[in-house]
């Protein structure tokens, strides 16, 4: 507690887990090549850039996940815990994930002002998701 | 201070900031808005507590009250300004004020015409034009800002020319808070044979402004950025120019005579306010313009300034930390952006709100500001008022340095 008060109430953001998954991400750098889910969101307002990709196997299961851009600690953060959680889902599965389950890996529920940034990497991974389902739709 | 200006003294009139509640320590985001005074705060509440009404209409009592100090509120705008109160539209706030400038004056615009206007701009005082100039078919020109944070002058004089109609320009930036030579602009706009429009948003309670000598044709600003209340403001407009004007929205209180074929318009300003007003806003603009006013503007100029040359001394010895603005000594007022070098601006933001200072992360509506810098996770910004303390500033230093033990920088 000594270190809270040292730091200020900063409600649990900025934890060692949380800066650990900032300054060294799980799952970061090239997206797999052929990739099946791919998408890249952009945050105007902060000028957050992250990429998803995801490959999934012949069980319909997520094999490789990886992902890469910039952005501030709680967004990377997320991301980096998001795509650890990803590892073995089906597609049904990952379509479940909502933003309960995103602050439930970070462990603690940003306030309204920084919810967009921890749930930028669940929107990249909704809508690479939904863009995956309309493809399949199609064939 | 020699002038007696004592910030600790002001602040027993703000209860936000005499008795914070939650971990509020510094609020520095004054130029977002400002906090209240009781004097504003019992103007309004005292409104709704003896008189209301609604004003221009009941023939009893309480009506003719309260429109008397709507009216006393329209008087105390144009001594604000330097202007007639025949001059004063009351808005909800200067991006109101902005777009109605924009609706009134449209019509005097055609393809091959040019408005001219500048990189530093709100958003407020850019797409407004940028869509007028779609549905007109003018040109939207830009006047730069140079690498030190200040316009481009020389551009100016190039870019304003016969072609142009129109120059809108704000007095300072909410983002660098360079200060521009706004009269200089409004003479080359009159020169051009063009209306100048005046964004003073960021100026309204912190310097003072005469609208004779800025020569602009309107003017706009917002109560709640100058102690006033939220959702008021105000746009000048330049007599007799604004007599030509037709009305761009209609309703009560803006007519003279209604057929069921047509109507005719009330005279200037009140042509321009159609329905029933903020009442208990504008009650407040007038009580926050007196409250000003006795804390005297000239000695909150001063206050600022030396509130912004102790920020600069102050920030330059944080590594790391860059201001995105005009330098201390050029003429700017006291809102300093800046950067701080491996901490993204919401992340500063979010440790300095722990530590209970009040900051704006982001691009402040500015957006193609800061990517003209090429910066595209906006800024952190401070900001300060008659109210805000040295120490305010010293307690943002000290969460800056924090922030950066958090992110090991």
């Amino acid at each position: 507690m000594s270190q809270l008060h040292e730091m200020g109430d900063l409600g649990g953001m900025y934890l060692d887990n949380i800066l650990e998954h900032f300054h060294a991400p799980h799952n970061f750098g090239e997206l797999p090549a052929g990739a099946d889910i791919l998408h890249q969101e952009v945050s105007l307002s902060c000028g957050d850039d992250l990429s998803l990709g995801l490959t999934l196997d012949a069980d319909g299961r997520v094999d490789e996940v990886k992902f890469n851009g910039r952005g501030c600690a709680i967004s990377v953060a997320a991301a980096s815990m998001l795509s650890d959680r990803l590892k073995g889902l089906t597609v049904p599965e990952l379509a479940k994930l909502d933003k309960e389950d995103v602050f439930e890996l970070l462990g603690f529920e940003p306030g309204i002002s920084r919810s967009n940034c921890a749930l930028l990497g669940l929107k990249t991974l909704q809508t690479g998701l939904n863009k995956y389902l309309r493809k399949q739709d199609e064939k | 201070m020699s002038t007696g200006y004592d910030p600790k003294t002001i602040r027993k009139d703000f209860p936000l900031l005499s008795e914070p509640s939650g971990r509020l320590r510094a609020y520095l985001d004054s130029a977002a808005s400002s906090q209240t005074p009781r004097h504003v705060l019992e103007a309004v509440s005292g409104f709704y507590e003896r008189y209301r009404a609604n004003v221009h209409r009941g023939m009893y009592e309480a009506s003719e009250r309260a429109t008397e100090r709507y009216e006393k509120s329209r008087k105390t705008v144009a001594d604000f300004l330097g202007a007639d109160e025949s001059e004063i539209i009351f808005t909800s706030g200067t991006t109101h004020g902005l777009n109605l400038a924009v609706q009134l004056i449209e019509p005097r615009l055609g393809p091959g015409d040019e408005i001219v206007t500048t990189e530093m701009e709100h958003h407020a005082n850019l797409i407004p034009w940028q869509q007028a100039a779609k549905r007109s078919g003018a040109t939207l020109r830009l006047i730069p800002v140079r690498e030190d944070y200040t316009l481009d002058m020389e551009a100016a004089r190039r870019l304003i020319g016969p072609q142009t109609k129109f120059v809108a320009v704000t007095w300072a930036s909410n983002v660098l808070g360079t200060v521009s030579p706004v009269a200089e602009i409004c003479a080359l706009a009159k020169e051009a044979g063009a209306l100048s429009v005046v964004d003073a948003a960021q100026i309204a309670g912190h310097r003072p402004i005469d609208v004779r000598q800025v020569g602009c044709d309107f003017l706009a600003f917002s109560a709640h950025k100058m102690l006033g209340p939220t959702g008021t403001g105000a746009l000048y407009g330049r007599r007799p120019f604004l007599d030509e004007l037709e009305p761009v929205s209609f309703g009560g209180d803006m007519i003279k005579e209604v057929t069921f074929e047509g109507a005719t318009w009330n005279e200037a300003p009140f042509r321009f306010e159609p329905g029933t007003p903020n009442i208990a806003g504008v009650i407040g603009l007038g009580a926050a313009i007196e409250y000003l006013n006795r804390l005297g503007i000239k000695s909150i100029w001063e206050h600022e300034k030396e509130l912004t040359d102790y920020a600069f001394a102050r920030l330059t010895e944080v590594e790391g930390l860059k201001v995105i603005g005009a330098a201390a000594d050029k003429d700017r007022v006291g809102t300093i952006a800046f950067l701080v070098e491996g901490i993204h601006p919401h992340d500063l933001a979010t440790v300095l709100d722990a530590h209970g200072v009040c900051v704006r992360a982001g691009h402040h509506c500015a957006m193609p500001l800061h990517h003209k810098f090429g910066i595209k996770t906006g800024t952190t910004r401070m900001s300060f008022g008659p109210y805000t303390l040295k120490e305010e500033i010293d307690a943002l230093i000290e969460a800056v340095h924090k922030a950066k033990q958090v992110f090991r920088v």
